[in-house]
């Protein structure tokens, strides 16, 4: 019987011959945690009884969530990470660069078939370069840093084949807010998503991120998709023949395949508060009431859409053109080569010029902490993963994720609207 | 026996334990805010030995473990829902909260029902009603039974 890519990671990894449901225990390549969680990692891995990390090499902290910070009390997670570092020799800390989840494959951090956790649920975000990759509690967390191993259940695998070309208004961002709205917010729990078709070949690696950042959103456990020249670039790697490899046996067993042509998407929304919750922006638009649902502010930024790729789409929707007057759009780089980069080819100035404030490269506004807090009865377009209650302010905020080029438009028009 | 807490489907992680409270430095300190913006009073009024019962995919969204530490800490006994998240699952597992899939039961029972959970058996007693529950893997319960997965460390 052929293999999914989880099933040839996990018998590189292991040599076993791995059936899902099999429950392995994998030698974990790299693992990540950020800045909230680390004060527990480190008193849990204390607790545990270990002296040190089995490998420091192999484990990234990265400060993003409360850089910079903006209450005091936020400042005893760096003090605990710093010392955390020193006193176990690592070397791998970010405390400014930007976000994890684009900081471990920009930085280099993960590879095609590794297999790496971190501290967050957004940690499926590498399967966009073919690794497998999972969010786990501080508990386990602290557990690997110790010994090295985590034990997984192989997931059975989901197949989404995509082909054709996307219309020009839509974006990465449009297809997996539709495959999640079509899997439901528990549809690939346990499951591992599988991407293929010449639509997903033809897309570049930060659009894969985007879809593999969300994959989570649905429940699943990983989202694949296969190493290729697009890959090897991105990583600044030849790939090698067992990472060419990384693509399913014709004759994989899949629990589920869903087929969608590329020139059936349009710019869609999750709205409030709610992922699955998805639909187009005409039927938003006409569903509304007088038509119109003023927008207060709009987000660009985020591990979702907060890459280069991302702010320049936004730019040519906002280019020779001014936000609305009554709306604030806050725009966040995912890190600090992007911020560079947008800032070298153009981009920043157009976003500038048209209204936008540019901030730090961070989680910002997404993980609700600071940068653009909402209050009772206020609208947000935002390109991030969660719309949930409460996320980006009071319970009574809300939130429409949406693309950033869809996010842009509603910047301009002040009100729910697409490119 | 214990009193049932119940909530519907897709009850996410911000709202079992929201954002900003992550930041307190104690489990103790944030288990007050327990379920706050679904039931403001849900951590004043739950004791030691009640239940949560919930609908589909419970404890999805981020990886937070203190979501399930609240829980326990507030004396939470068991969660019984129709299905749950991956991560929460796991987490909940690994610090020796137990949580019980069961299909019948929140259909079946309201808010402030007295139940009694008997995990090794697997079933849930609701006045004169049994509903069956279904058991966790044998590696997840060698975890649970042990305490949870320090003190499984700590043994091994």
């Amino acid at each position: 019987m052929g293999k999914t890519i989880i099933q040839k990671i996990i018998k590189n990894n292991t040599g076993i011959d791995a059936k899902p449901g099999d429950i392995v225990t994998v030698n974990v390549d790299r693992v990540m945690i950020h800045d909230i969680f680390i004060p527990f990692v480190a008193s849990k891995f204390e607790e545990m009884g270990f002296t040190k990390l089995w490998d420091a090499d192999k484990v990234v902290l990265v400060y993003d969530h409360l850089v910079p910070a903006s209450q005091v009390d936020d400042t005893r997670h760096f003090k605990i990470g710093n010392e955390f570092v020193e006193k176990y020799g690592m070397k791998n800390i970010h405390r400014s660069d930007g976000i994890c989840h684009q900081l471990m494959t920009e930085a280099g951090y993960v590879k095609p078939g590794d297999i790496v956790f971190g501290t967050d649920s957004h940690t499926t975000t590498y399967g966009c370069v073919g690794a497998f990759s999972s969010g786990i509690g501080y508990t386990e967390m602290a557990s690997i840093l110790g010994t090295g191993t985590m034990w997984v259940k192989v997931p059975e695998t989901i197949k989404v084949n995509i082909t054709g070309k996307l219309p020009d208004n839509v974006m990465a961002k449009d297809i997996i807010l539709k495959l999640i709205r079509d899997l439901g917010a528990d549809g690939a729990t346990y499951k591992a998503l599988e991407f293929a078709g010449d639509t997903v070949k033809n897309m570049s690696v930060a659009s894969r991120m985007s879809m593999s950042n969300m994959a989570i959103e649905a429940g699943a456990k990983c989202a694949l998709f296969s190493p290729d020249e697009k890959t090897a670039e991105y990583c600044e790697i030849t790939l090698t023949d067992k990472e060419r490899d990384l693509v399913a046996d014709s004759d994989a067993v899949y629990c589920k395949e869903i087929n969608y042509r590329a020139e059936d998407f349009v710019p869609v929304m999750a709205c409030p508060s709610n992922v699955d919750n998805v639909k187009p922006v005409d039927e938003i638009i006409s569903n509304a009431e007088g038509g119109n649902i003023a927008v207060d502010q709009v987000f660009i930024g985020s591990c979702t859409n907060g890459r280069l790729e991302d702010l320049m789409a936004a730019a040519e929707v906002l280019k020779g053109k001014k936000v609305a007057p009554f709306v604030k759009l806050i725009v966040t780089p995912a890190s600090r080569k992007i911020y560079r980069q947008a800032a070298k080819n153009g981009t920043l100035k157009i976003l500038a010029e048209a209204g936008a404030m540019i901030t730090h490269p961070s989680c910002g506004l997404c993980c609700g902490r600071a940068g653009g807090i909402l209050t009772d009865g206020e609208v947000v377009v935002a390109t991030n993963n969660r719309n949930f209650l409460g996320r980006m302010g009071t319970s009574k905020v809300s939130i429409y994720l949406a693309s950033p080029k869809t996010a842009a438009s509603c910047a301009i028009e002040g009100r729910i609207t697409h490119a | 026996m214990g009193k049932i807490f119940k909530f519907n489907q897709d009850v996410d992680t911000d709202q079992i334990i929201a954002s900003q409270y992550l930041l307190f430095p104690t489990i103790d300190d944030m288990k007050v805010h327990a379920f706050e913006s679904l039931d403001p009073v849900f951590a004043s009024n739950v004791e030691p030995g009640d239940y949560v019962v919930a609908s589909e995919n419970f404890g999805c969204g981020s990886s937070r473990e203190q979501a399930p530490s609240v829980l326990k800490a507030l004396g939470v006994k068991a969660v019984i829902a129709k299905s749950f998240a991956r991560i929460f699952y796991r987490n909940a597992i690994n610090i020796g909260l137990p949580v019980i899939v069961c299909k019948e039961l929140h259909d079946n029972v309201e808010a402030g029902d007295e139940m009694e959970l008997s995990l090794q058996e697997g079933i849930v007693h609701v006045g004169d009603k049994e509903y069956e529950c279904t058991k966790l893997p044998e590696y997840m319960q060698g975890i649970l039974d042990q305490g949870g997965l320090i003190a499984s460390l700590n043994r091994e």
